[in-house]
């Protein structure tokens, strides 16, 4: 394996695949590595946006009235939120960056299986995103559906819905594109000795969500079409005007939007995976337990869509059968929770940044979980529907679940990616505040739902307003750590110390070559002999 | 594997059976695209049963049989194209998709005057007539329209692909040892034409 | 990387697959006229089954493929049915 001395100038920034420099270099590339950063600054962007409507959103609700804005900007803004942040930033998020840059160095290959695919997969996610925030500016006006683009309203909103859905196809079609490369990647290009029970749990999971992209994103694709069509033609396959059912609509979204959950935390439930090892210095737990539950959960997210629509008008042999399926998925989540705490049991932990952002997301994601049961279930479900208490859940599921291990992510591969350290401290600090912030966001509206708040609304009683303006409070301390994150990270890559090749003291291939690592990732395919959490060959690792 | 030096070049290596595994996931995607589409037939049909039978009284049989034919022969030129080849016989795999082409075509020539034949009876969406129909036979029509025609804007990529296929052919770029494209562009051939052995039976011969 | 050369029926192989699509159509058109009552959708949806597996096996080259393709095909083939099942349960039951 490379020895880090001779090859310090040997890095993928300043090696190219193209023959071009600068920015033709970055644009034009085919490296895997690349392509991740590139998405990285993408989403990143995509991601901030998403904060700042947020933030507007936040500061209309602190109190009853009209405090910024008419009640029109803000059905758009909700819409405009959801969509970023759904579309834009938590679907591709884990994978499109991390699965993109570490995917191949784990398996020990030097790229994707199909590289020009990947590029292209690159460049129809910006054109979606283009042309969800083209909708934004033509007449028209943005679209005021919400993000979950309900029928009959989205067929009769005057505003350019047609053009903002297409955008959602589009970027449905990117997640597609990089689906299928994984697959084919994880089934052609392990390295020799790779089996896919030594496969980095990281991998199996995004192998999983993989196979979720494929299958799913399908569905969401031809009912968006539905709906052009509708919309273009009146063509009455969901207008209840001309016969159309619009629960078949509801249906049909919630047949991907679903899986799309799973989309979402799969790859994050796989970073977990990756870091409580290495940072207790212990091999994983019941690994293939963990393994198989990836695939289980995949499966079984396929299976529970309709608990979204309880009250919607469906039958009720569909309704229990759906809630019963829904408490099946707490089964193989629970698998994968219990590992991870009987992992560290007798560890030797070391409570670096990542690990804390490790134990956030266990305690939020948590919450999120249990209340995913109060939801699941009919009788409690009837009563919450559409209140404060979904939107709450679902921010602990997806921000304090996907969004927390976001930034874990971004901090355990940041030396790997990048070649500087960050500044302990800062991280640490970080980490508090953003728990802080999160909760005092997000847990009022657990108990405004309770008591009635409807989710969605531009105005509210009276007797709101102390938690809504606790929650907008949070709000900001939660925004401004974003920003402090972002803000040490940027400063840590200009002016860092530089990185070693194992900072963590891991074990995955990934830590075996230098940081950052060289434009094919190997000089030589390595041969993979050790289970893939086996910390023995970490003094190996040193000695070489 | 030889690992290349330093510099520019791209680690090029060629792998079939991972383009066609590639492949094969974009055919599911289409499984899944036109599955959703199977779906809204299958539960509108339950929910107005009767009104489709009348309404799919309107259909040519007739019309919809000679299309299945000739979209069968076509899948099996595609097929005899690819075995050709890989007995290294250009010429006659040359010919086996320009005769593939000319199927997709006649299939298109059909679908057009069968359009027109229920758009000068005023069946289209939102013209009048249908507006006068019961719920189930708009339905009904609405889906016929997006079906077929969303079945026939993949019956027009196919024959874009074939095209490129057919260049490379005769440019020699698709050989004996090297194949792989031609196979994959016939297996998304075999799919529009898998996609319409069910459009079929469940438009055409429900009376 | 190997790249296999798997073994691929000759032209014969696939005339009579193509003969025999043709002969379920005219089966399923025939088949048609007659009044079968609710088994009508059925019969006609099993002869649509049967040329399919006819296309994906041979046309398709399913059977002459590694394991791994049949084990992808029959899983998404598994979701898709899932999924019509469970949908099913709320239009025949409401």
């Amino acid at each position: 394996m490379a020895n880090g001395k001779d090859t310090v100038a040997e890095n993928f920034y300043n090696q190219s695949t193209n023959k071009h420099t600068g920015i033709l270099s970055w644009l034009l590339t085919v490296d895997h590595k690349r392509i991740g950063l590139m998405y990285l600054y993408a989403i990143l962007t995509f991601f901030v946006v998403g904060v700042i409507i947020g933030l507007l959103m936040r500061l209309e609700l602190i109190a009853p009235g009209r405090q910024l804005m008419d009640a029109q900007t803000y059905n758009a803004l909700f819409t405009l939120h959801g969509v970023i942040m759904i579309f834009l930033f938590i679907i591709p998020g884990l994978p499109a960056i991390f699965g993109n840059f570490f995917l191949p160095i784990q398996l020990g290959a030097r790229d994707v299986a199909f590289p020009r695919l990947n590029l292209l997969s690159f460049y129809v996610y910006l054109a979606g995103a283009f042309l969800a925030l083209l909708s934004l500016f033509l007449p028209g006006g943005p679209i005021d559906t919400g993000w979950t683009f309900y029928i009959p309203y989205s067929v009769r909103s005057t505003t350019n819905v047609s053009l903002a859905i297409f955008a959602a196809f589009v970027l449905g079609f990117s997640s597609i594109l990089t689906g299928i490369n994984f697959v084919t990647t994880v089934h052609r290009l392990r390295a020799p000795g790779m089996t896919f029970f030594k496969m980095p749990l990281f991998i199996w999971a995004t192998y999983a969500t993989a196979w979720i992209q494929i299958i799913a994103t399908p569905v969401i694709g031809i009912t968006i079409l539905l709906v052009m069509v509708e919309r273009a033609f009146g063509v009455g396959i969901f207008d209840p005007a001309l016969g159309g059912d619009p629960i078949l609509f509801q249906h049909m979204f919630w047949i991907y939007s679903h899986p799309a959950v799973y989309i979402m935390i799969l790859p994050a439930m796989g970073v977990v995976s990756e870091i409580i090892p290495t940072f207790v210095r212990r091999t994983i737990f019941g690994y293939k337990a963990i393994a198989i539950s990836s695939l289980a959960i995949a499966f079984v997210g396929y299976l529970v869509w309709a608990h979204h629509m309880f009250t919607s008008g469906m039958s009720d042999t569909a309704r229990w059968i759906f809630s019963l399926l829904t408490f099946i998925v707490a089964l193989p989540s629970g698998v994968k929770v219990f590992n991870w705490v009987a992992t560290m049991y007798k560890g030797s932990i070391d409570p670096k940044p990542p690990f804390l952002w490790v134990m956030n997301f266990i305690f939020l994601f948590s919450i999120g979980g249990l209340t995913g049961l109060v939801l699941g279930s009919l009788a409690t479900d009837i009563h919450l529907h559409d209140t404060y208490f979904v939107v709450a859940h679902f921010h602990y599921v997806m921000f304090g679940g996907t969004g927390t291990i976001f930034f874990a992510a971004l901090h355990y591969w940041f030396p790997k990616m990048f070649g500087k350290m960050y500044n302990d401290r800062l991280a640490r600090i970080a980490v508090v505040l953003f728990f802080v912030g999160f909760n005092l966001l997000y847990f009022p509206k657990f108990i405004l739902g309770y008591m009635g708040m409807p989710r969605r609304y531009y105005d509210y009683l009276p007797q709101f307003e102390p938690l809504q303006f606790v929650s907008t409070v949070g709000s900001w301390i939660l925004a401004g750590t974003i920003f402090f994150i972002i803000g040490y990270l940027i400063h840590a890559l200009l002016k860092g110390k530089k990185a070693t090749s194992n900072p963590w003291g891991g074990v995955t291939l990934e830590w075996h070559i230098p940081s950052p690592p060289p434009l094919e990732n190997f000089k030589e395919i390595p041969t993979v002999t050790h289970e893939p959490y086996d910390f023995s060959q970490l003094k190996e690792m040193k000695d070489e | 594997m030889s690992s290349n030096q330093e510099g520019t070049a791209v680690h090029v290596h060629r792998d079939d059976l991972g383009a066609k595994i590639g492949m094969w996931l974009f055919l599911f995607t289409e499984v899944l695209l036109f599955g959703g589409m199977f779906l809204v037939y299958a539960f509108y049909r339950i929910q107005h049963a009767d009104h489709f039978r009348v309404a799919a009284m309107e259909l040519d049989t007739g019309i919809g049989t000679l299309n299945t034919i000739i979209l069968l022969t076509s899948s099996l030129t595609v097929a005899l194209a690819i075995a050709a080849i890989q007995k290294g016989n250009r010429f006659f795999s040359v010919l086996m998709i320009n005769l593939t082409l000319i199927f997709a075509v006649m299939f298109m020539v059909n679908k057009y005057f069968e359009w027109s034949a229920k758009i000068s009876h005023g069946i289209y969406p939102g013209s009048n007539v249908m507006l006068e129909l019961p719920n189930g036979q708009i339905l009904f029509f609405g889906l016929y329209y997006v079906m077929t025609g969303l079945h026939a804007l993949h019956v027009v990529i196919g024959v874009v692909i074939l095209g490129v296929m057919l260049i490379q052919l005769m440019k020699k770029k698709i050989t004996q040892d090297n194949h792989v494209k031609l196979e994959n562009a016939g297996l998304y051939w075999h799919l529009v034409d898998l996609i319409w052995i069910f459009l079929f039976p469940l438009f055409y011969l429900i009376q | 990387m190997e790249n296999h050369v798997k073994k691929h029926p000759g032209y014969s192989t696939y005339i009579f697959v193509w003969l025999a699509l043709l002969a379920f159509t005219s089966i399923t058109v025939t088949v048609a006229g007659i009044d079968l009552g609710n088994y009508t959708m059925l019969v006609a949806l099993g002869i649509a089954a049967i040329k399919s597996v006819l296309v994906i096996n041979i046309f398709m080259h399913i059977k002459y493929e590694e394991k791994i393709f049949k084990v992808f095909l029959l899983l998404s083939l598994f979701t898709l049915l899932s999924i019509f099942i469970l949908t099913l349960f709320d239009i025949i039951y409401r």
